[in-house]
């Protein structure tokens, strides 16, 4: 399951509606297994593409440098669809690459930059296969046990 | 001479889940068919063909390898190298 707070996953939804029809990305990082997603880092799609998404190598090196300094690690990775449903892609499973991530995909196909509910779902991608959790909005994470 | 190759969370099934493994070569190349007799099967991870896999980042020294010649980029003792996968999808 995924437990993400409300103003992280506004953030998200208002970054994929905003990108319209280009795919948004980025990613919440998290303190090391703490699967707390605190801190949201938006990325440039370098792809600037409504098909395909991919962050841009030399950011990408400065983000996990920037998450390694502070013991912290992608909790999620998001990306939006934009005429698709939120469900990842054969690309999508191909390049997963964090097995600990939460994958949260978006879908502005049906209101795309305008106001509107899109599509918010979650998944894990572990060697290729996929499965979708639960997500739970909360009003605030809760306090650390740390 | 001693370069230092960080590895990330994918591939640390081939380092006994080391983030870091240190290697030794004048390039690239050279460097990573090192890593491979320590480490088998890293390197099909890194290279298909003759080239750097589309969607595998190297770095040495927080440069990005396409930059600076590829495969051939050349390393010196105390280098820093990282390798990440692409953050990349479609739809």
């Amino acid at each position: 399951m995924l437990t993400i707070d409300q103003a992280t996953y506004d953030a998200i939804v208002a970054h994929a509606k905003r990108d319209h029809p280009d795919e948004a990305c980025g990613i919440v990082a998290g303190p090391e297994g703490s699967d707390r997603p605190e801190r949201l880092v938006e990325m440039v799609n370098a792809a600037g593409s409504p098909t395909f998404y991919e962050f841009d190598s030399t950011e990408l090196l400065a983000l996990y440098k920037q998450m390694w300094a502070r013991d912290e690690e992608p909790v999620v990775v998001y990306h939006s669809h934009t005429a698709t449903e939120a469900y990842p892609s054969r690309t999508d499973i191909g390049l997963a690459s964090e097995p600990g991530a939460h994958y949260v995909l978006v879908s502005t196909r049906e209101h795309g930059n305008t106001e509107g509910p899109v599509e918010f779902r979650s998944y894990r991608i572990i060697d290729g296969a996929v499965t979708e959790e639960e997500v739970t909005v909360v009003p605030e994470l809760s306090r650390s046990e740390a | 001479m001693a370069i230092e190759v960080r590895i990330p969370t994918i591939l640390r099934t081939y380092t006994g889940g080391e983030k870091a493994v240190s290697g030794e070569g004048a390039t690239l190349t050279v460097l990573i068919d090192d890593l491979e007799a320590n480490h088998p099967g890293l390197k099909d991870r890194l290279i298909d063909g003759a080239d750097l896999r589309r969607f595998v980042n190297v770095y040495i020294n927080d440069e990005d390898v396409r930059f600076i010649g590829g495969l051939d980029a050349t390393l010196a003792d105390g280098d820093q190298v990282v390798v990440l996968p692409a953050v990349a999808g479609g739809s």
